[in-house]
């Protein structure tokens, strides 16, 4: 799984999304999403609060079912797969989850411990080190015994990015990373995103609104937008701003100023 | 200061409306029908004149936006330069045109036999849901018994001892209490034939029997059912069942298998604990009321209290322990995102919970009629 990144001009497709309809019910979000998220990616999905985004991310993981369309990793659609096939493909993501979902019963060690005790046989020692230092990675090193309700909110998420980074997964989705964090400790995660992008190789999928982290580390996104219900604009963010004939989207990248500055 | 005023003067291409005064929430909402009838009329324009306005609060925009409405309605154009730059940015973005288009929650009303069949579908699907989620903890408990099941240890260790021991003030309290009652009960009926006696056979078979369970299982329900639902709801709304799924755990091994172990061996042991305390209660009414000696009533007891009783007991509390714990975790995981999702939670674990509790015991019941037990 720990594939080098040799191949980085011929970009491989990691996740293809096929005609998605999104819906709760009968009330349909979005529809006819498609696009690619190459390998190596650091994709961000970009829309107005409340248009889809964790939705979209919560199918990407295989956590609800499309109304219409299909997911595709490496060729092979999620849902019409087999339990055996679906669980290797979770095995491969990480997950934040935007209120960090970390399970309330166990300290922060015990969180980021358990999806290493389900996928490897390390012995315990050795997953104490590897708990550590992925804590550490996050500057939560210290705080292994705390129980989630015991410490704050930005350090929720960022207890959250551990445990999602546990497994070097190949795809970490992360939904809204920096909401919470102050500039400084959000800066220090666009550094490890893109970090984690290089040196692994790992796919990054980020749903965040903060611009200045949308500009450093994405290399490619898509935008959502309600009214239409669909995605209007995809590519790389820096060119969208300059090139992108959508002035919603447009808009978007500027803080609503709507002047492109050049 | 001066309170509200307005004023509504015609002007040759509309009306100007004077706003002047303080306006300040305290007060009522002048109601905007009144205020542009007859001034103006579709096609001209409304003006604002704001030069005498004191300070302001939502009060002011309320109003306006209320005339703004009447307006669109009546298609008035509206010239809105006359007010101050505050207000406008205010008015600006509260404008229905900075809504959300097509915002609908469940749409419009439906007809009358549409509503009839969702529902229909909906009860459908929610029997379903209960079918699957059984289903699915009886996998778990199977994949249990062959050593494969994915749960932590401790959960279950907590899990009995939240449900095991630290229930045993609140149920030696109800159990004592019953079987008093029922001593008294019985004692009123008995003493007319001199039969005092007989309350122990009363006390104890009836504790043995039945009461001890229901009772347990009842106050389980109450106690344990309810707090499951909250748990896995509270964890619903985090995101935490997501999160486990992700990681390919089953929520059901994980949350659902260790509540309902500890529920199927705490239940019988609180259950038997029960029936001790019932029979002491019926004891001490015996003892202290009716004159009976305490070796003369335990001697009773025991000859009226067959063993069979005794395990006709202990399997309805371990069958109340599996629903109680079955009906908790269920509602638990139908949980929705919300903190009134999860009160709802709650309360529907203990209600389905005790509803099951009776259903089973009127079941058994009638099966050991048939089998003659
Ligand atoms: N469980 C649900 N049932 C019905 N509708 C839902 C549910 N969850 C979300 N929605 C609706 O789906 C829409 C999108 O929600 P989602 O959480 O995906 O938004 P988002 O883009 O992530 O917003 P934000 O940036 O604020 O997190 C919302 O308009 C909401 O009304
Ligand atoms: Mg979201």
């Amino acid at each position: 799984m720990s594939e080098p990144m040799e191949d980085k001009s011929g970009k491989e497709p990691a996740i293809v999304v096929k005609g998605l309809e999104m819906s709760y019910g009968s009330f349909v979000l979005m529809r006819d999403l498609n696009f690619t998220i190459d390998r190596g990616d650091i994709f961000i999905i970009m829309g107005g609060s409340g248009c889809g985004k964790s939705t979209l991310l919560k199918h990407l993981v295989g956590l609800k079912r499309p109304a219409k369309g299909q997911i595709l990793y490496d060729d092979v659609s999620y849902w019409d797969a087999g339990p055996e096939v679906q669980e290797s493909l979770k095995r491969r993501f990480g997950i934040l989850f935007q209120s960090g979902a970390l399970w309330s019963s166990m300290t922060l060690a015990e969180n980021v411990a358990m999806p290493l005790e389900q996928y490897t046989s390390l012995p315990p020692a050795q997953i104490r080190e590897l708990v550590s230092f992925k804590l550490a990675l996050v500057g939560l090193g210290g705080f292994e015994e705390f129980y989630p309700s015991e410490i704050s909110g930005g350090m929720k998420k960022r207890a959250g990015l551990a445990r999602a980074m546990a497994l070097d997964p190949d795809i970490l989705f992360f939904d809204e990373p920096s909401a919470g964090l102050d500039p400084i400790s959000a800066r220090l995660l666009d550094d490890l995103i893109i970090e984690l992008s290089e040196s692994r190789g790992t796919t990054v999928v980020v749903v965040t609104h903060e611009l200045a982290s949308i500009f450093a580390i994405g290399t490619n996104s898509v935008f959502l937008d309600p009214d239409v219900k669909t995605m209007t604009a995809a590519g790389d963010p820096k060119r969208l701003l300059k090139e992108s004939p959508d002035p919603k989207v447009v808009n978007f990248l500027t803080r609503g100023e709507g002047a492109r500055q050049q | 200061m001066a309170t509200s005023e307005f004023k509504i003067d015609k002007t040759q291409d509309g009306a100007l409306l004077a706003l002047a005064g303080e306006w300040k929430l305290g007060s009522a909402i002048p109601a905007p029908d009144g205020v542009l009838a007859g001034a103006v009329v579709k096609g001209q324009r409304l003006a604002f004149e704001t030069g005498n306005l004191g300070e302001w609060d939502s009060r002011l925009l309320v109003f306006l936006a209320k005339i703004f409405e009447v307006c669109r309605r009546d298609g008035i154009d509206v010239d809105d330069s006359g007010l101050p730059a505050g207000v406008r940015k205010l008015m600006h973005l509260a404008s229905p045109e900075n809504q959300r288009s097509g915002v609908t929650h469940g749409g419009a009303r439906q007809p009358f036999l549409v509503r009839v069949a969702d529902s229909a579908l909906g009860q459908f699907k929610g029997f379903r849901e209960v079918v699957d989620f059984i289903g699915a903890a009886m996998l778990a408990f199977l994949k249990m018994l062959r050593g494969k099941a994915d749960f932590r240890r401790l959960d279950l260790i907590v899990t009995i001892q939240e449900t095991g021991a630290q229930a045993l003030p609140i149920v030696t309290l109800i159990s004592l209490l019953v079987g008093m009652i029922l001593a008294f009960v019985a004692a009123i009926q008995l003493k007319m034939f001199g039969a005092q006696i007989y309350v122990a056979d009363v006390v104890g078979i009836g504790m043995v029997r039945v009461m001890g369970a229901i009772m347990t299982g009842i106050i389980m329900s109450g106690r344990t059912g309810a707090a499951f639902a909250a748990q896995l709801g509270t964890m619903q709304v985090n995101e935490e069942i997501d999160a486990l799924e992700t990681l390919g755990l089953s929520p059901v091994e994980f949350l659902v298998l260790p509540r309902m172990l500890a529920l199927m061996v705490m239940m019988p042991l609180l259950c038997v604990y029960a029936d001790l305390m019932g029979v002491l209660g019926g004891m001490i009414v015996g003892v202290g009321m009716l004159d009976l000696g305490v070796a003369e009533y335990y001697q009773q007891s025991k000859a009226a209290v067959h063993l069979t009783y005794f395990w006709i007991g202990l399997f309805h509390s371990f069958v109340f322990g599996i629903l109680v714990a079955i009906s908790g975790c269920l509602r638990g995981m139908q949980c929705e995102r919300s903190a009134s999702a999860v009160g709802y939670a709650a309360t529907s674990a203990v209600v389905t919970g005790i509803v099951c509790i009776v259903v089973a015991t009127l079941i058994i019941t009638l099966s050991c009629q048939v089998l003659g037990i």
